[in-house]
């Protein structure tokens, strides 16, 4: 006699649909969200269609310029069209905040599988080391680590990175000691299964929907640490456009040309409001014992 | 209680340590020499090595290291780069502006935050709750830069009730004028986290077997809310703040920028215009004591306003 595994062990693409679907019914603020990001993700993938100038080019004669038809949103300081800064600079944004969230989701959900399935001493250590990294404030570190290094893309990305880790590591380390005295996983080890396909196979895809809405959270995070950083000049160099990056120019010009700095600045905003209401809302779905918790 | 404060003493001695550690190597495992950054490409060989002596770079690692754990320890932080005074002096000169910030902005955060979160929780899933919830979340979304930059253009320029550049000194009046937007801007973020946690603790409190005792027994719902309820959703409060403190440094950083204000995120964002390396490397020092310290000071404020802690 065989017996089939049980629906969720399995998850199919159906079940895993029909969850998420579940997820963001629970709370409709989540499709307020995740609508809203899409729009600018789009936005930023299509920039080149989108942008009515080059983001770099420069025009002496139309400096400073507040809102006309020719540019709906002004220009710069040096003659550069705010809207095609804007959407060019939503790449910038959204590929730092991508690459950080996922590189310290990998990493750190890895350092709270292995604590909290080896447990004892190594647990004990690991998460004292990612207590401290939690402690400090993320902002200082990432700004020493860019200055540093030098405030090039890849460095920012790993600043970004290595101080969200410890959130994943927590965040990964509690389901797995649950998880770890289920029958199944004992089973698995009766099956002399070894640990490393028990910690893939059978406890990762059951606390992968936890780490995905924190993802959402730290993504957020993530893009406002980049407009942060670039802000107090740590950004990617000029003339790319980041968001941070223009505010910190427009600033100058804030007495007579306030566009400057309040295009972009509502821009970060809304993504990171987006963000929020996104995974706010799927992490009351996935765990409601968490609802509302900062 | 003795044990529960030797361990997290320990704790904190630990702490210190490693993040001393990371700094060390941080700071040393910049690209290039630090002697020929600070002289520049001009300088002479014999300057570069007179630099090297003078920064104890020709020692090797461990001595580095074990006289930068024990001057750390001891204040002893280097001199400015730049300035030639010691760190810890120029950290002392700004550090009360720092200080003075940052309680106005707990103080006002938690004078909104509180009620506001109390409210939200007791009529939850009402339309107060809804807007306490959103309002705040959207609260967590500003940057501290961007909701700078929106107060000063609406307070300052706009409606010109304050100074573009504060930090005046002198009067009461000038006082006020310069503490209140960035306070005000600190204020409504912190609050924002506030109102999210005192919700979410009550929440929980609410549905505890005394809560209902007391309802039962006919105390007034007020006092049920604010002394049964709000005493114990206290503790998870209390747990909070040491982990906010580190976001609350890191926007303050921003807000003293927006504003000119002086204090210690003027002084390491100068430090690091200046590429000033002993004085980063002191700001982190200082930063790490007040995380760690706060730190300290939350867990044993944890223990005494709930006795069962001390039992574990």
């Amino acid at each position: 006699m065989t017996v089939a595994a049980p629906r969720s062990l399995r998850m199919p693409a159906r079940y895993l649909l029909r969850s998420a679907l579940n997820a963001f019914n629970t709370n409709k603020t989540s499709w307020v969200g995740l609508v809203l990001f899409s729009l600018i993700a789009l936005a930023a993938l299509l920039a080149p269609l989108l942008a009515p100038h080059d983001p770099i080019e420069q025009n002496v004669l139309a400096k400073l310029r507040p809102p006309t038809s020719d540019h709906p949103l002004g220009t710069d300081s040096f003659g550069r069209d705010i809207l095609s800064r804007l959407l060019y600079g939503a790449r910038v944004s959204l590929v730092i905040g991508f690459v950080a969230t996922l590189a310290a989701m990998a990493v750190g959900s890895a350092i709270g599988l292995f604590a909290g399935w080896y447990g004892h001493r190594f647990d004990a250590l690991v998460m004292q080391v990612m207590d401290v990294l939690l402690a400090f404030p993320s902002l200082i570190l990432g700004l020493l680590i860019v200055a540093m290094l030098g405030p090039s893309m890849t460095n920012i990305i790993a600043a970004i990175a290595l101080t969200s880790v410890p959130a994943f590591a927590r965040i990964a380390r509690a389901p797995t000691i649950a998880v770890k005295q289920r029958e199944y996983v004992e089973a698995c080890r009766a099956l002399g299964y070894s640990d490393a396909r028990i910690m893939l196979r059978h406890i990762l895809p059951n606390i992968f929907p936890e780490i995905l809405v924190m993802g959402s959270l730290w993504l957020a995070n993530a893009i406002r640490t980049e407009a942060s950083l670039a802000f107090i000049g740590l950004g990617v160099k000029p003339p790319t456009a980041t968001w941070g990056g223009m505010i910190r120019e427009g600033f100058e010009n804030i007495l007579d040309s306030a566009w400057l700095t309040l295009a972009p600045g509502f821009a970060i905003l809304v993504v990171v409001f987006s963000l929020n209401l996104l995974g706010d809302g799927l992490r009351d779905a996935v765990d409601p014992r968490l609802r509302g918790e900062a | 209680m003795a044990a529960f404060i030797i361990r997290r003493l320990g704790f904190a001695v630990v702490t210190l340590l490693a993040v001393l550690t990371l700094v060390f190597v941080l700071v040393r495992i910049v690209p290039g020499d630090p002697a020929q950054v600070i002289l520049g490409d001009q300088a002479s060989r014999d300057a570069i090595l007179a630099m090297r002596v003078r920064l104890g770079l020709d020692r090797p690692l461990w001595a580095q290291y074990v006289e930068f754990l024990s001057g750390a320890v001891q204040g002893n932080w280097g001199a400015s780069m730049v300035t030639g005074r010691p760190v810890i002096e120029e950290v002392l000169r700004v550090l009360p502006w720092t200080i003075e910030l940052t309680c106005a902005s707990l103080l006002l955060g938690a004078v909104i935050g509180v009620p506001l979160g109390v409210w939200a929780a007791v009529r939850r899933n009402r339309l107060t709750d809804y807007i306490a919830r959103i309002a705040s979340l959207l609260g967590l979304s500003f940057p501290p830069f961007v909701s700078a930059i929106l107060l000063l253009f609406g307070f300052a320029i706009l409606v010109p009730l304050f100074p573009v550049i504060s930090a005046t000194t002198g009067s009461i009046s000038a006082w006020w004028q310069a503490i209140a937007l960035p306070a005000i801007n600190l204020g409504l973020i912190t609050a924002a986290y506030i109102t999210r946690v005192t919700r979410s603790a009550m929440l929980e409190v609410l549905s505890e077997d005394y809560v209902r005792t007391a309802r039962a027994k006919g105390v007034p719902w007020h006092v049920v809310i604010w002394r049964h309820a709000l005493r114990n959703a206290l503790i998870p409060i209390i747990t909070v703040f040491g982990l906010y403190l580190s976001i609350l440094i890191g926007n303050s950083v921003l807000t003293e920028i927006v504003f000119n204000r002086p204090g210690l995120g003027k002084l390491i964002v100068g430090a690091l215009n200046q590429r000033d390396y002993t004085m980063l490397q002191g700001m982190m020092v200082i930063y790490t004591l007040i995380v760690v310290l706060v730190n300290l000071a939350t867990d044993l404020a944890y223990a005494f306003v709930d006795p069962r802690i001390k039992l574990q």
